[in-house]
């Protein structure tokens, strides 16, 4: 963020409404490009993972999870050790908790909204004690993409193909248990185990995610697209397709109108999924009156 | 047998024998222990003492030979997969990874969906379709794997009347097509009546099975209770168990 908005405010560019000549202007600072970048891996991360967390109802286990998060990574920084690695250790801790209370059981929203409660709690004490800059706390709350290195990037690849990878690998047990955990529990397919399991690739996802949007703004990346995807099919693989499609269009276009504005690249993303949810919503009704 | 759940003996000293091909129906009332005889079935919970054999073999988890249709009362309106993809679960959601090459026998998820008459609304979200169509969707999907053994909790309680009939006779008629030993827990047996071999009766902690019009009598099932109980029969031939407390709430078998 700090080095974003740096450039920003001494380049001030404008378009010149010349595609081409835009299209450079945006990949002409190295910032832009790893935005690009690690924007990509991680809406094509956020988009597919987001499928299961909407099918299964886990929207508010996810959002839970990056603000359980936010205390992990604000008591890393304190300690002095880099806050990813806070991040991560409270997101697959919480994560692994959560997983295991199940994924229909009636009292589990409660738990997390406690749970929840003391970590955000728990982080306000880190940052008190943290005497440096707010900034780090910042940046994690809302996102600093236009402040990453090309080691981020390479970071955010390579976690982005493990979890890609474990989705992959316990794809159809995972659907299978979201649709129907009794059915699926009767073939054999182990639910508990599936669950944590899920809620761990979860939280790497969430901890890759934080970077670009921040803590705050994770559903505009996770469950926005997935939300928008299952009203147009009902087909899982087109599905996650489709969610896949739109966190990219989010993340490109939100990455592009902020380099050429002086607001932040989060409140377009964020903007553009929520308007887009809105549109698909209101013009349900007449789409179902056209067919 | 004797079944326990949560420490306590659900019931004790059954004896049954279900012929392959036969259609059995399992009542009792609520909390008897019908689930518990099918999660045994299945495999998922073990016999306190005695010995369950299915098709020769202790059962065992993910048993490939018995299709399950679990008690259910609707899908979520808002659970967002097509009922073609819900049967498709049936047949491989249980493996590992994605389906890389297209191995997925797909006349078998068409035979399936065409068996329970599901074929026209398989590409429509489950969550939107009616209790009917659900029930048959959860059928197809217990269907596909090719089972010998259909084992179903309850799939008449949450429909009228008009598709309980429909369905008994959509199962009745698979399972003679098929040669399919079917074993179905109901509440009430009167759509069940004109279908089935025979009757596993679960009541205060004993176990009974026999012929429906063997044990669906006022003398046996005050046996099985221990206490009065009378069976009357109406013009039509439906049955109706009552003096129990609980069944005059419920007057059902």
């Amino acid at each position: 963020m700090r080095e974003g908005a740096l450039v920003l405010t001494i380049a001030n560019p404008t378009p010149s409404w010349n595609p081409l000549d835009d299209l450079a202007m945006l990949f002409h600072y190295d910032f832009m490009v790893h935005a690009f970048q690690a924007g990509t891996i991680v809406a094509i991360v956020a988009g597919a993972i987001g499928y299961f967390v909407v099918l299964r109802g886990s929207s508010f286990a996810a959002h839970a999870l990056s603000h359980i998060g936010f205390a992990g990574a604000a008591g890393a920084v304190v300690l002095g050790l880099s806050p990813v690695l806070g991040l991560l250790a409270f997101t697959l801790g919480s994560g692994s908790v959560i997983g295991a209370l199940g994924s229909r059981l009636r009292g589990r929203d409660v738990t997390i909204g406690i749970v929840l409660a003391w970590t955000l709690g728990l982080g306000v004490l880190f940052i008190s004690l943290y005497t440096g800059y707010a900034t780090e706390a910042y940046a994690l709350l809302f996102g600093e993409i236009l402040g990453i290195s090309v080691r981020d990037v390479l970071v955010t690849l390579i976690a982005g193909a493990i979890t890609l990878a474990a989705l992959v690998f316990v794809y159809r047990p995972l659907l299978f248990s979201s649709v129907d955990e009794e059915l699926a529990s009767a073939r054999g397919v182990p639910v508990t185990a599936l669950s944590i399991a899920f809620m761990a690739i979860l939280a790497v996802a969430v901890t890759e995610a934080v970077q670009v949007v921040g803590v705050l703004l994770i559903f505009a990346l996770i469950v926005t697209p997935a939300a928008i995807a299952i009203r147009f099919t009902c087909h899982p693989p087109y599905a996650i397709g489709i969610g896949v499609g739109l966190a990219l269009l989010f993340t490109w276009l939100g990455l592009a109108i902020a380099y050429f504005s002086p607001h932040p690249v989060s409140f377009f993303i964020t903007s553009l999924a929520f308007f887009t949810y809105l549109g698909v919503r209101i013009s349900e009704p007449l789409r179902r009156l056209l067919v | 047998m004797t079944a326990r759940y949560d420490g306590r003996a659900v019931w004790s000293d059954a004896s049954f024998e279900i012929p392959v091909g036969s259609f059995t129906a399992v009542l009792g009332p609520n909390g008897s222990g019908k689930t518990t005889l099918l999660r045994m079935v299945l495999g998922q919970l073990g016999p306190s003492s005695g010995s369950l054999q299915v098709f020769g073999r202790p059962p065992r988890r993910g048993d490939a030979t018995i299709g399950y249709v679990p008690q259910r009362s609707d899908f979520d309106p808002e659970l967002s997969i097509g009922g073609r993809d819900f049967v498709h679960l049936g047949l491989d959601g249980h493996r590992w990874g994605i389906d890389l090459f297209g191995k997925v026998d797909h006349g078998a998820i068409d035979a399936a969906l065409e068996a329970v008459g599901a074929a026209v609304y398989a590409e429509k979200s489950i969550g939107r379709l009616s209790g009917g169509e659900q029930q048959r969707l959860l059928l197809a999907q217990a269907l596909v794997g090719d089972p010998r053994l259909l084992l179903m909790d309850e799939p008449l309680s949450y429909l009228d009347v008009r598709n309980q009939a429909t369905i008994v006779q959509l199962i009745s008629d698979v399972a003679r097509r098929r040669n399919l030993t079917v074993v179905l827990i109901a509440h009430d047996v009167n759509p069940l009546l004109r279908h089935v071999d025979s009757v596993v009766y679960v009541a205060a902690g004993r176990v009974a099975m026999g012929k429906p019009e063997d044990i669906i009598t006022s003398e046996r099932l005050t046996e099985i209770y221990g206490a009065p109980v009378e069976v009357i029969r109406d013009s039509r031939g439906r049955v109706f168990v009552v003096g129990l407390e609980e069944e005059i709430a419920h007057p059902h078998a």
